[in-house]
């Protein structure tokens, strides 16, 4: 099996769950991209925040279990779309240079790790090895006449000790690849915010405020929509948009996207396959006016 | 030889926990020993005096005395010895107070140890030998290196007191840090008119030479004999033709160089004088900048030019002076603010640091001393300060307080109001440090009769919202998150040691620290000294300081430098490395080992030989450790003298 | 002789321990323990150089074959040094040095070399402390054949 080209994919359960069209849509970019995907056999949930509020030791034997697990497969590079699952895998590796916090992870998953993995996220990847001049060469439908904030979220790049990729605290990565597609990237101040995250559920009113700020400050730009990397950064401001204008009164509409669903619609995928009708806040103005300007322009 | 020993009881705090008297009656049992007796204080008057009568009395040699540390009182017992007429170097101690008494609790072990400790001196006393100071002539000039206020302090106070002095600065004008601020705290003077007038002095004073645009290239020599290469960096205008009258700047048609001066605030252009109060007053051709360099046709400067001054061909040149003592006074640098990414300088126009605002506030600055907006030119009316950006801050290496950014906010803050009387000033601060003469009450005024609002907690995010600035932060006295919409963020940086100051330091061969900050003497008693013989401290360089201190440790370098040059010959230290020629193999080891050049290679009778520079040599024993025949020897701790103290402990037949 | 070296035959606890300290960091750090009343075992007998580069690593040995049961070297610390440099020499030597003690026949855990600068006091008293305790747990060093009886092995100081 050829390793170039092939990573170990660790989806992380939003994918099975809330944020299946952000799992259908990378695995659909990627195959257009020419990066093979191959499955952690049997995955695990990374324990997200609450196994690690809990316990570390718990928490990191969660990833660790994940490594094992990917061992089998022969690949040297592991990698996942949820910024979340990917911090926690980087805190275990991180931890586990503790021989005695290592002893203890290795107790809970009856099986040591033998393989040093890298660890990157989906977006890493497409940057570095595909790069935006790359992409640039496969599109197919450019994003033009479409004006976006990019919306990193809290976790994509932070601690920037163990994340180690991009601009700690203005990173510009999908801001790079969606230029590359024809997309207009606007300036926006609130990329590293943090949307309230696993709030939502204990504290709806957290996350209404914080939600709030980052799309009324997102609307205030002039974008037609936010684009995001972050599972649970989607849920908040798409799913509960709806809350978040009832709790501010406020009136936004600004389509929620996955950067991997507009890459895959620059390169001229089916939106069916990129599951735009998975989206709360409905796209389907904002998609229709893709292209429209440099049409008007063909025609004048 | 005749050996007298005498054992202290410092009070109580030797003879509480070391029966003195049993340690006295022990030594009379040692080798050469013909005098033994314990003294109550024996660094006190009576105690001075009992020791220069025993030697007069008992014919004495050389002398040992058990008490505290020698390097608490070595210094004081040597000069006692030497009263009595012996050389000051047949002299030991054994420190029997900080490493015996007052950390061992067993009287008996403790006496015993006491006992070891003063016959390894005894031994190690009986091979020292009498050592003479060598005299060596002194060049009656400084170096100075650096030409910031402390620079130049120490510059004008040397020259005023009859020594000639050589200033070297890296840029092209003197003046440093404090030519480019405003006013100063705490009484809001004019920077430039207190200043003005000493640089004026600097470049008129007949025994003060003037390198400005030029570095120190290398050193070489020792105390009273240094000899420095200086590089003249191209300029490309011949200086000695300039007279400064700007019509270069004023056709060079390349406008948007990086204006240093004014800390990229507003533009400059290729060719320039940086500040009109400028000393010298010469241009000087930015090679980056100018159209000429680049393979432009261009040429303006040297075509308006009416003394002909311009040299598109000019070569660095090298300068060699010697002088007789250094001193470095190079400042600092602002820490590198833009590591803040979430205060996003550099990114947003309107978040400024707290030195380009000093050049907005000037009225010889761009904005000819009008606080405007960078971004539209507009009158801010809300401006907040940051404090502590690059200051004691662990994560981004910067741990310390660099000890004015609380004074100089104020003064911005109190500047602010009198500029713009219907603004308001927000200032976040960790906590306030303002020790100094009318330093707290100055604070003060700036809260109680300027308004200016004191937010004690750090911000966390700077972002434009519209056409203003937010500002995030944390009020840690009401413990709420708060928010200040700003027109203008400035940034209170902190400092760091100056770009290169390891390599100068390297070239002085001086100590620094973690920072690369140098290293003074001693932290309390020698504060402007290094420990280098003849390098001397002021300013910055040594570490973060305000313009009086600065001043005051210019003023106290040059002291120093006087009291080392108030004579026409030094004395070095004798305690240095000795070649025995005839168990030299010219091997050159030590030579190469030298941290200090203090070796060199001699050509004996067609064979090499190590020869070492006596008043170059520092005493360490490097070489002494390195010699694989045991040629090279330190005077005062030669192999013999520590094995000795060695044997004295161990092989007692 | 007087009889003072005899004098703590009862407690028979002392081993031999000699350290070598630079005179500006260690030595004004040992000096500073003393000024703060660090308590520390009393075995340690220090021989003041002025830098750690000093240390031919002869003069360990010597002190180990003269019967030594213990050597501790001390300087300031790295990019610290009072000569710019002589800890760096002393750091490079010492490691080599240590690496040869077997051949000698000296165990090689009778012999350390560390950093302490003049402020660090408790640093000092741990230093000592630890270097005490770990020649203790060794005990004294096995006497070679043939080596004389000295004054302070009749003492009683030494259990050997």
């Amino acid at each position: 099996m050829s390793q170039k080209n092939s990573y170990a994919y660790y989806p992380g359960c939003s994918a099975a769950g809330t944020s299946r069209e952000y799992d259908i849509s990378t695995r659909a970019l990627c195959a257009a991209l020419g990066l093979r995907l191959v499955d952690v056999p049997d995955w695990n949930c990374c324990g997200s925040t609450p196994a690690h509020t809990v316990d570390h030791a718990l928490s990191a034997a969660l990833s660790a279990r994940n490594l094992a697990q990917s061992e089998a497969l022969g690949l040297d590079r592991l990698i996942t779309p949820c910024p979340s699952c990917l911090k926690n895998v980087h805190n275990a590796i991180e931890h586990m240079q503790d021989q005695h916090f290592r002893e203890k992870v290795d107790k809970l998953t009856l099986r040591p790790l033998r393989r040093n993995h890298r660890v990157l996220s989906v977006l890493q990847v497409i940057l570095e090895d595909v790069t935006p001049a790359g992409l640039a060469n496969m599109v197919r439908k450019p994003l033009t006449n479409l004006k976006l904030v990019a919306y990193y979220g809290c976790l994509l790049t932070r601690p920037g000790r163990s994340m180690r990729f991009d601009d700690e605290e203005n990173p510009t990565s999908i801001d790079r690849l969606l230029e590359a597609v024809g997309a207009t990237m606007l300036p926006f101040p609130f990329k590293m915010e943090c949307c309230g995250g696993s709030f939502g559920i204990p504290r709806g009113d957290v996350v209404a405020r914080l939600g709030g700020r980052i799309l009324s400050l997102a609307a205030s730009t002039g974008a037609d929509a936010v684009v995001v990397a972050c599972p649970l950064c989607q849920m908040n401001l798409d799913t509960r948009q709806r809350q978040i204008n009832a709790a501010g009164g406020t009136n936004i509409r600004l389509p929620v996207f996955y950067y991997t669903q507009l890459l895959g619609l620059a390169l001229g995928l089916e939106e069916e396959k990129l599951c735009f009708d998975q989206l709360e806040v409905d796209p389907g103005p904002v998609l229709s006016r893709i292209g429209q300007a440099a049409a008007e322009e063909a025609t004048a | 030889m005749r050996i007298g020993v005498f054992i202290c009881h410092c009070g109580s705090n030797i003879a509480a926990t070391v029966d003195v008297k049993k340690v006295a009656e022990a030594a009379w049992g040692m080798n050469d020993v013909v005098y033994s007796t314990d003294s109550m204080y024996t660094c006190s008057e009576p105690g001075q005096q009992a020791i220069e009568e025993a030697i007069r009395e008992h014919k004495l040699h050389g002398v040992v005395v058990a008490s505290c540390s020698p390097r608490m009182h070595e210094p004081t017992f040597r000069r006692t010895v030497e009263r009595a007429g012996l050389n000051r170097y047949m002299f030991e101690m054994a420190n029997i107070r900080e490493h015996v008494s007052w950390i061992g609790r067993d009287k008996a072990l403790n006496t015993l140890k006491a006992t070891e400790l003063v016959r390894m001196a005894v031994e190690k006393l009986r091979l020292n030998r009498v050592l003479t100071p060598k005299k060596i002539p002194a060049t009656r000039k400084v170096l100075v290196i650096g030409g910031g206020v402390a620079g130049i302090q120490a510059s004008l106070d040397c020259a005023d007191a009859g020594l000639e002095v050589v200033l070297v600065e890296r840029e092209p004008s003197i003046g440093g840090k404090m030519s480019k601020l405003d006013k100063t705290f705490p009484t809001v003077d004019c920077s430039s008119c207190i200043l003005g007038p000493r640089m004026v002095d600097v470049a008129q004073h007949e025994r003060i030479t003037l390198y400005a645009y030029s570095e120190i290239d290398s050193v070489s020599g020792y105390v009273g004999n240094f000899e420095v290469n200086i590089r003249k960096k191209a300029s490309y205008v011949d200086w000695e033709k300039c007279t400064g009258c700007g019509a270069c700047t004023e056709k060079c048609p390349s406008r948007k160089t990086f204006d240093r001066f004014n800390e990229g605030l507003g533009a400059t252009t290729a060719i320039n004088i940086p500040f009109p109060q400028a000393i010298p007053k010469k241009a000087t051709i930015t090679a980056g900048a100018c159209r000429q360099f680049q393979g432009k046709k261009c040429g303006v400067c040297a075509k308006f030019c009416p003394t002909g001054a311009i040299n598109h061909e000019q070569k660095d040149e090298i300068v060699t002076v010697k002088v007789g003592a250094i001193v470095a006074a190079t400042g600092y640098d602002l820490t590198d603010w833009t590591v803040y990414g979430e205060y996003g300088a550099g990114r947003y126009p309107d978040v400024i640091t707290s030195l380009q605002y000093e050049r907005m506030l000037s009225a010889s600055g761009p904005y000819g001393g009008h606080i405007k907006r960078p971004s539209n030119g507009e009158e801010p009316k809300s401006i907040v300060f940051i404090q502590c950006v690059g200051s004691r801050d662990p994560s981004i290496g910067r741990p310390y307080c660099s000890g004015f950014c609380c004074m100089y906010t104020a003064k911005q803050a109190i500047m602010t109001k009198d500029h713009i009387p219907d603004s308001r000033s927000y200032v976040f601060y960790m906590d306030i440090r303002s020790p100094g003469k009318g330093y707290d009450e100055f604070t003060r005024r700036a809260q109680e009769e300027y308004g200016a609002q004191y937010v004690r907690g750090r911000v966390s995010q700077v972002y434009p919202r519209g056409d203003k600035m937010v500002v995030r932060g944390a009020d840690t006295l009401l413990g709420l998150p708060v928010e200040v919409e700003a027109d203008l963020v400035v940034l209170a940086v902190g400092g760091e040691a100056s770009r290169d100051a390891p390599k100068l330091a390297e070239k002085l061969r001086i100590s620094y620290d973690g920072f690369g900050f140098f290293m003074e003497g001693h932290p309390k008693l020698k504060p402007v000294e290094t420990n280098t013989a003849g390098v001397f401290l002021a300013g910055s360089c040594q570490g973060l300081k305000d313009i009086p201190s600065s001043v005051s440790q210019g003023s106290a370098a040059a002291a120093k430098v006087m009291a080392l040059l108030s004579r026409d010959m030094l004395e070095s230290d004798p305690q240095t490395a000795l070649v025995d020629i005839k168990r030299c193999i010219g091997c050159s080891k030590c030579v190469k080992v030298c941290p200090f050049g203090a070796i060199r290679e001699q050509d004996l009778r067609g064979q090499i030989k190590a020869e070492v520079l006596e008043a170059v040599c520092q005493g360490c024993g490097l070489c002494n450790a390195t010699c694989p025949q045991g040629a090279i020897q330190l005077s005062h701790a030669t192999d013999n003298q520590i094995l000795a103290e060695v044997e004295a402990l161990l092989c007692q037949m | 002789m007087s009889d003072v070296t005899r004098e703590p035959a009862g407690t028979g606890r002392e081993l031999r321990l000699v350290g070598f300290l630079c005179n500006w960091c260690s030595y004004g750090g040992a000096d500073t323990a003393g000024v703060g009343r660090f308590i520390q075992p009393t075995d340690l007998r220090i021989v003041r150089l002025p830098c750690s580069g000093r240390v031919n690593p002869l003069f360990i040995a010597k002190t180990l074959l003269y019967g030594a049961d213990g050597v501790l070297v001390s300087g300031c610390h790295p990019r610290d040094c009072h000569y710019a440099e002589g800890n760096f020499y002393a750091r490079r030597r010492l490691e080599v040095f240590r690496h040869l003690l077997p051949t000698l026949g000296i165990d090689p855990r009778r012999f350390e070399y560390t950093w302490v600068s003049a402020s660090e006091g408790q640093r000092w008293q741990q230093v000592v402390s630890k270097f005490t305790e770990q020649i203790h747990s060794l005990g004294p060093a096995p006497r070679l054949p043939g080596a004389p009886e000295l004054e302070w092995m009749q003492s009683g100081v030494n259990p050997a």
